[in-house]
C-alpha cells in the first residue's frame, strides 16, 4: 500500500465488462516524504477523492477486491483512503539498519 | 515477511470499509549496514503498534485476508508482531 496525490481524471467510453461506471483518476505514487515515485499511473476511485488529494492506494489483486459489486475485474491500483492527517518523524531518528549480534529493538 | 520501523501514522476520515477501525502506519524496512534501503509503505496494523516500533509485516494479500479475517479484504501488508530483538551471525 501507498500514498498517491491525484492529478487528474481519465475517461474511458469503452471498458471491460464489470468495469463500467467505475471513476478513473490519474495518480502520481509518493514516498513517506510525499516525493513523487516513478511515473503517473492510472487508479480506480472507490472513495470519491478530487484532484489535489493526497490517497492511500493499493496495488495488484487487491485493488480488484476494493470494488463495490464485481470483485473479478482487471484493475491493479485502487484508491481506498483519503488522507486527512499525516505524521512521519524524519528517518534519522532511529536506526534503520540491523548488525551482526543481537539486535534490541525494546 | 519483513522487519521495519514504524516511521508514521496516516489518519483517513473517509476510507474503505475494509479499513475502518485500524490503523494505518508509514513503514520503513530495515537493512544491512551499507545496504541501501528499500522504499517504505503503508501498512495495517493488527498490533497496536505505535512510531519507533519494530515490526513484523506479511507483505502478501492472502495472508492479510486470513488475519483480518475477511476471505474479500483489499489488504496486502499487514503488522503482525512487534519485534523485541533480531539477531544476525557475523
Amino acid at each position: 500500500m501507498l500514498f498517491g496525490r491525484v492529478h487528474g481524471t481519465a475517461v474511458c467510453t469503452l471498458k471491460y465488462p464489470g468495469t463500467e461506471g467505475l471513476k478513473l483518476l490519474v495518480v502520481q505514487p509518493l514516498n513517506k516524504k510525499l516525493e513523487p515515485v516513478g511515473p503517473l499511473q492510472v487508479a480506480v476511485d472507490v472513495v470519491d477523492a478530487g484532484i489535489g488529494d493526497l490517497c492511500v492506494m493499493v496495488r495488484s489483486r487487491e485493488a480488484a477486491l476494493a470494488m463495490p459489486d464485481v470483485k473479478f475485474v482487471p484493475i491493479d491500483l485502487a484508491l481506498v483512503g483519503i488522507v486527512d492527517e499525516l505524521t512521519v518523524v524524519a528517518e534519522d531518528t532511529f536506526d534503520l539498519t540491523m548488525h551482526p549480534g543481537w539486535n534490541q529493538f525494546t | 515477511m519483513i522487519l521495519g520501523k514504524v516511521l508514521g501514522t496516516v489518519v483517513t476520515t473517509i476510507s474503505h470499509r475494509d479499513y475502518k477501525n485500524r490503523r494505518l502506519l508509514v513503514v520503513q524496512p530495515l537493512c544491512l549496514p551499507g545496504e541501501a534501503p528499500s522504499e517504505d509503505f503503508i501498512a495495517l496494523d493488527n498490533t497496536q503498534a505505535g512510531i519507533g516500533d519494530t515490526v513484523l509485516v506479511n507483505r502478501e494479500g492472502n495472508g492479510a485476508r486470513q488475519v483480518l479475517k475477511n476471505p474479500d479484504a483489499c489488504v496486502i501488508s499487514v503488522i503482525v508482531g512487534i519485534v523485541d530483538s533480531v539477531y544476525l551471525e557475523d
